[in-house]
């Protein structure tokens, strides 16, 4: 059997294109299950007493971890499983709680080649609650050059991330 | 006579802490990551998918930091896994009782397969001269954690920034 098609490849990408918005409904759920599948056993992300009393926040709340995670999906949702991350960069400004309807937004700032013939996706990527934004991070993915590119075939000398 | 900070700086590039991952990269670990966060990439859901694209199941790229992460017991486990300990030899060395990370790059390289025995290693890579923010005074310090394979390829990497201080009481006490 061969590999399916890419879902997008590099050449289908436009700098200030737009990635679909990822919405969900944060529940204590949502951050329970977030920080066990991480193991942070830390109480402020599933005991909602400590974190009141502790951390002086409203609830429980989503661990860094967790919010890479969702970063993760929300990219790979896009690009699709050729899509390869080569590197992030997280900054939490603020918390999310139970209750938060959190939407994830990004753009393509830049578009870039590399000397192995490696098609690079620079994404901004914000995560905001009610227009504010609580995390932000950067992204730089790989997406196949053509058909039969493969950035997940690449290692040592042909992946520079 | 050295001074501390002049301690902490011989510390710069050198490899602390490595420690080997308490178990292997763990399949079941990968569905219950995806699942919390409704990821699905066929990539770790279709045995076929991941054969054809990454030559068989790997772990999500963010994961990483998880694998060194323990389970919340263990049998005869008597100290608590501290992670970045670099990060706390800082504050107690510098005497910054305060510390807050600005913020975090991973890069990712081969990718981290279930079964993989990861090993890590901390390495201070740079510690400022002494800085005053809004928080207060002290100095940011960057530290990058590597990590490896059974086979010694590097899997991954994460850089911390991080700002340790004390607060800036002494403006407090005279504005009252």
């Amino acid at each position: 059997m061969s590999a399916p098609a890419p879902l997008l490849v590099f050449g289908d990408v436009a700098e200030g294109d737009i990635l679909p918005s990822l919405r969900h409904d944060v529940t204590a759920t949502t951050v329970v299950l977030g920080a066990l599948a991480t193991r942070d056993w830390r109480p402020m992300h599933h005991d909602k007493d400590f974190a009141m009393r502790r951390n002086g926040t409203r609830d429980i709340f989503l661990n860094t971890p967790n919010q890479a995670a969702w970063f993760e999906r929300f990219i790979t949702d896009w690009t699709g499983p050729h899509g390869r991350m080569g590197r992030v960069t997280f900054r939490m400004r603020d918390s999310v709680f139970p209750g938060d309807t959190m939407v994830l937004d990004g753009v393509v700032s830049k578009l870039t080649v590399d000397e192995t013939g490696c098609g690079w996706v620079g994404l901004d990527i914000t995560l905001s609650v009610d227009g504010d934004v609580k995390s932000t991070c950067t992204a730089r993915v790989a997406l196949p050059v053509d058909d039969d590119d493969n950035p997940w075939q690449r290692s040592a000398d042909r992946w520079k991330p | 006579m050295s001074t501390v900070i002049e301690d902490v700086r011989i510390l710069i590039g050198v490899p602390q802490y490595e420690e080997t991952g308490e178990f292997p990269v763990e399949r079941s670990y990968v569905w219950t990551m995806c699942a919390a966060v409704e990821n699905g990439n066929p990539l770790f859901w279709d045995d076929t998918v991941a054969e054809e694209l990454t030559g068989g199941p790997i772990a999500p790229p963010t994961m990483i930091s998880v694998w060194f992460r323990p389970h919340h017991w263990a049998p005869g486990r008597t100290e608590d896994h501290l992670p970045l300990k670099v990060h706390f030899d800082l504050k107690d060395r510098l005497g910054l009782p305060e510390a807050v990370m600005t913020d975090n790059t991973i890069v990712f390289h081969e990718p981290v397969r279930p079964g993989d025995v990861l090993t890590t290693r901390q390495i201070l890579r740079s510690v400022s001269d002494e800085k005053t923010t809004k928080l207060g005074t002290g100095r940011f310090w960057v530290i990058d954690v590597e990590y490896a394979n059974q086979k010694g390829e590097t899997v991954g990497v994460e850089s911390y920034t991080g700002f340790g201080y004390r607060r800036g009481s002494d403006a407090k006490a005279s504005a009252s």
